[in-house]
């Protein structure tokens, strides 16, 4: 058994119950969760373990910087195109590359497409279950569902009751097959649901709209990237060229024809963002707002590095329309500026990561990472090497590095560029932060919360939406004005590169602060870093007993039934933790790696 | 297979009288008294819809991604009507232990009648716990559930392939799913690609249910109706590639025109998908269409075969036509009969000769 204090304050006791979640599923990834309880449910240890590894960095070492973004983009096809963004930026960054308006609003839209559908499904496709139960479902009253979606969102049009009765029969069949897919085994008689039935058939009901819907959304992607997941980037701008009234328009990327699709596609999804999902979670908000465990890191430290540039690379605070800054010890009346260049404010450390440096004591910045994987487990694990039962957190327990901003475990995402957001005044956040604590009836402080994590998702994919008919109309303007330029090719020769340089790319992913970086040296990646929201969120603990947001979050949450995780589950997700992301970091030298034996 | 064919009828209007009558009809046609029609009532009432295990190893859940981006059929039409989707960690609502006794389940009352979908791959290095399920390594669960499964489905490049983290040095030894050391001998059908186009994965999948089998395999085991063309064979750009037109550099004339990319890297010439046929996202665009040369994403190791920017050969404009036709014939080698179009009129046939085109 063993107590200690956080020097974020919580009282950490490991005495209780040990419950163990593996697989924690619906996240992209593969992630294992273990907690104490104690005699009254309430949660006192929280143990969160990254438990894949795939080393992509290593893989880089000694490629085309110009392909760098094509690699990273498959650490994750979830938030597809958010690594991809940021390689581009840390290659034009170390380069000096300076891309066209054009470029910067094209990738804008691209950015911002992603928030809304990454938003989107996350909210209907893998957290939702956690909110909403498909069963009670069952007992809605259709016309009763009807009034309740006209009510909410008067501006939907599928809202009679025939076609909810028509979705509940579905249901029913669905359910009365004894087959029951994805909902089987759910936890459909833990009192932790809230809804009442009618609810419950609106939110089913949409989240088969939204999965209808959401593939729309991707199709912008498509036309300017050519498919999705992972549509295609380039250095120095994108690589779709426009062409409005000159020969062989039709042929081109963008013309007339593609430019319209997008410009209406962008429409239909602020519409569905606004009268669907931003309804329904004030919805559930309503039911839920009694419920206001998980706030964990999100009143006390958060970071956010901001993204989407107004004007072309200028990557500076106050260029960048999402929000920029740190604040620590829950002090929201200072924002710190963060410096990703500056060698002491991010470093990552390993005394409880899979991972050995020579002295464990120290952090280390990205630019001079060292990474050799050591998978070992601590003497008070139970089960074996490739069996483990219950895991040791008092020794190296996860494939996850744990960075630190100063030295301080932060959380990151949208709840976070939320409160950095109020925090700094945004005009258009705290309208929006306002707007819900007002309908909902409750104090700023409920912003600090599972439930609030969701919400903040949300108004974010409203707000992405909005800025994507921003970016559309500052496009046509431009073009209109007579800019058509969508590259810059001046260095694209690797002869035209300097022996050696560094850069640093960021960005604001669906799930958080985003950084890479690099160093080229004779115009191959002579070291490639990358440190993502999940790596800050999921991070385990660092040598003071700092823990992270996921194991924060979790702490003092009452649990309805020990043996059924909803309320962990409900609260990880509310993260939407990317665990490909977070655990594929891989040091300087690849060389160690060779030594791993080969079986 | 799917749904049962009762439920399908009475979704689409038809009522439970014609529905008997059917079945009647159904006897008759093969032969049978009528004594047997309360037996095809019964079967056809209860035929349970395919049970699917879709796992998931090193990989980054693009292809679950583009599953769910089918246009034709939706995916919520394939995971309520045509498959029971009983296991898939990205959607299922259970988690833990209650997840993982899924598989046991699945395995005790469909034994041999599932079908396991794999996305991504197991790491073999390090005792394989580089990828940890449950505790234990991820090859323990894939080699558990392929046992017993009726066939397998290898999604996307890095079960087919390896792709992006069996890249040199690949220091993981992440392995596909057909060169798992103790892999069953079980059908196994590749659908590569970074990741597959949608609708292609629920093209091979409705296939499968539609004509209760396995979709005719090319030699590396991908389906023929949409891996045995190259993506340059049908290319709108074609036409640009033969009359020599090229984009030289990003965004000059020839991008804004809509000419061919092969100078800029295109791995059409040597890639097998059907991204210049069906497309993406619904039939709307693919990558060289929308201005950028394809990267080759649905082939064997193709993160190791230089930069994508670098073209497949170094020899200028006109010698282009003949190196590119080689390619082809060597590619044309593994599956044939595809060369036809290829091989088809051209500005440059002086220069085919010498590249031996005898197709």
């Amino acid at each position: 058994m063993s107590t200690f204090t956080t020097p974020t304050g919580f009282q950490m006791d490991n005495s209780g119950k040990r419950v163990v979640v593996d697989p924690v599923t619906r996240i992209e990834g593969h992630m294992r969760c273990e907690v104490n309880v104690d005699d009254d449910n309430i949660i006192r240890n929280a143990v969160s373990t990254g438990t894949m590894w795939r080393g992509l960095e290593v893989i880089l070492k000694g490629r085309d910087p110009r392909d760098a973004w094509a690699f990273v983009q498959r650490i994750c096809g979830v938030c597809t195109g958010t690594h991809a963004l940021t390689s581009v930026r840390c290659v034009e960054d170390a380069l000096g590359i300076q891309i066209p308006e054009n470029a910067n609003s094209i990738r804008n839209i691209m950015q911002l497409t992603l928030q809304v559908h990454d938003h989107l499904v996350h909210f209907y496709h893998l957290h939702a279950l956690d909110w909403v139960n498909p069963v009670n479902a069952l007992k809605a009253d259709p016309k009763a569902t009807s009034e309740l979606q006209q009510m909410v969102a008067p501006n939907h049009p599928k809202s009679s009751p025939g076609y909810f009765r028509d979705i509940q029969n579905r249901l029913k069949k669905f359910v009365e097959s004894g087959q029951l897919g994805p909902f089987k085994n759910g936890y459909w008689t833990n009192p932790a649901y809230l809804l009442p039935p009618e609810a419950d058939l609106m939110a089913v009901t949409h989240y088969l709209e939204a999965l209808d819907f959401q593939k729309e959304i991707m199709k912008i992607r498509t036309i300017f990237g050519g498919k999705d997941p992972h549509p295609n980037w380039m250095v120095g701008g994108v690589p779709c060229a426009i062409n409005m009234n000159d020969d062989m328009a039709a042929g081109a990327p963008l013309n007339m024809v593609t430019l319209n699709q997008i410009s209406s596609i962008i429409d239909q999804t602020r519409d569905f963002v606004k009268n669907v999902y931003i309804p329904d979670i004030l919805a559930v908000g309503q039911f839920y707002k009694g419920w206001l465990y998980g706030g964990g890191l999100s009143g006390i430290n958060v970071l956010a590095y901001g993204d989407i540039p107004d004007r072309a690379n200028d990557y500076s605070p106050g260029n960048l329309m999402m929000p920029h800054g740190a604040i620590i010890n829950g002090n929201l009346k200072e924002v710190h500026p963060v410096d990703l260049r500056n060698p002491d404010e991010i470093q990552e450390f390993v005394p409880h990561s899979w991972y050995q440096y020579p002295d464990e004591a120290r952090g280390l910045h990205p630019w001079d990472g060292i990474t050799e994987p050591k998978y070992e487990l601590g003497p008070n694990t139970k089960g074996t090497r490739t069996n483990i039962q219950e895991i040791d957190e008092g020794a190296k327990y996860s494939w996850i590095k744990a960075p630190r901003w100063n030295g301080h475990a932060m959380e990151v995402g949208p709840l976070a560029r939320y409160v950095v957001g109020y925090a700094n005044g945004h005009e258009y956040i705290t309208e929006q932060i306002n707007f819900v604590l007002k309908t909902l009836d409750v104090p700023v402080s409920a912003l600090f919360s599972t439930l609030g994590r969701t919400a903040a998702r949300a108004l974010e994919a409203d707000w992405a939406g909005d800025q994507m008919r921003y970016f559309m109309d500052k496009l046509m303007a431009n073009i209109k004005a007579g800019d058509i330029s969508t590259a810059n090719t001046d260095n694209w020769n690797p002869a035209t590169w300097p022996q050696s340089v560094k850069g640093v790319g960021f960005s604001e992913a669906p799930r958080g602060a985003l950084g890479h970086w690099i160093q080229i040296k004779d115009t191959k990646i002579d070291n490639y870093q990358c440190i993502v929201p999940t790596t800050w969120n999921g991070s385990p603990r660092d040598s003071q007993g700092g823990i992270g947001a996921f194991e924060a979050s979790l702490m003092n949450t009452k649990v309805e039934r020990k043996e059924e995780p909803v309320e962990i589950l409900r609260t990880l997700h509310s993260f939407d933790p990317c665990l490909a992301c977070s655990t594929h970091v891989m040091g300087e030298d690849g060389k160690e790696l060779a030594t791993v034996k080969v079986r | 297979m799917i749904e049962t064919f009762y439920d399908v009828m009475r979704r689409q209007g038809i009522s439970r009288r014609s529905f008997v009558k059917f079945c009647s009809l159904t006897a008759s046609a093969l032969g049978l008294g009528p004594a047997v029609v309360p037996q095809i009532v019964h079967a056809m009432e209860t035929k349970p819809r395919i049970p699917v295990l879709w796992l998931h190893g090193l990989e980054c859940t693009c292809c679950s991604e583009s599953f769910i981006r089918s246009a034709h059929p939706l995916a919520k039409d394939v995971v309520l009507s045509m498959i029971s989707l009983d296991y898939d960690d990205t959607l299922m609502a259970a988690a833990g232990h209650q997840a993982e006794a899924i598989i046991e389940e699945t395995i005790e009352k469909y034994d041999g009648n599932y079908i396991l979908a794999v996305e991504g791959n197991p790491p073999l290095n390090e005792d394989g716990m580089f990828c940890i399920i449950g505790g234990k390594p991820f090859t323990e669960q894939l080699l558990h559930a392929a046992e017993h499964c009726k066939a397998i489905i290898s999604w996307g490049s890095c079960a087919s392939w390896g792709c992006v983290q069996a890249a040199r040095p690949n220091p993981t030894q992440a392995t596909p799913i057909h060169k798992v050391p103790g892999i069953p001998a079980k059908p196994i059908i590749k659908v590569p690609g970074c990741p597959p186009i949608a609708e292609v994965m629920t093209a091979v999948i409705t296939y499968m249910l539609t004509f209760e089998q396995i979709p005719a395999l090319d030699r590396q085991g991908r389906p023929k109706m949409f891996y045995s063309q190259r993506v340059h064979d049908k290319c709108y750009r074609r036409p640009h590639f033969d009359a020599g037109q090229f984009v030289e550099s990003f965004d000059d004339e020839g991008a804004r025109r809509g000419y061919c990319l092969y100078k800029m890297g295109c791995k059409g010439p040597t890639t097998y998908n059907a991204c210049s046929t069906i497309r993406w996202n619904g039939g709307l665009s693919f990558p060289i269409q929308a201005g950028h040369p394809c990267i080759g994403c649905s082939e064997d190791g193709f993160w190791d075969k230089g930069s994508f920017y670098q073209h497949t050969t170094d020899t200028h404009q006109f010698g282009v036509e003949a190196n590119a036709d080689k390619v082809g014939l060597a590619a044309a080698g593994i599956v044939g009969g595809a060369i036809a179009a290829h091989a088809a009129v051209s500005a440059l046939k002086s220069a085919r000769k010498q590249g031996g085109d005898n197709q």
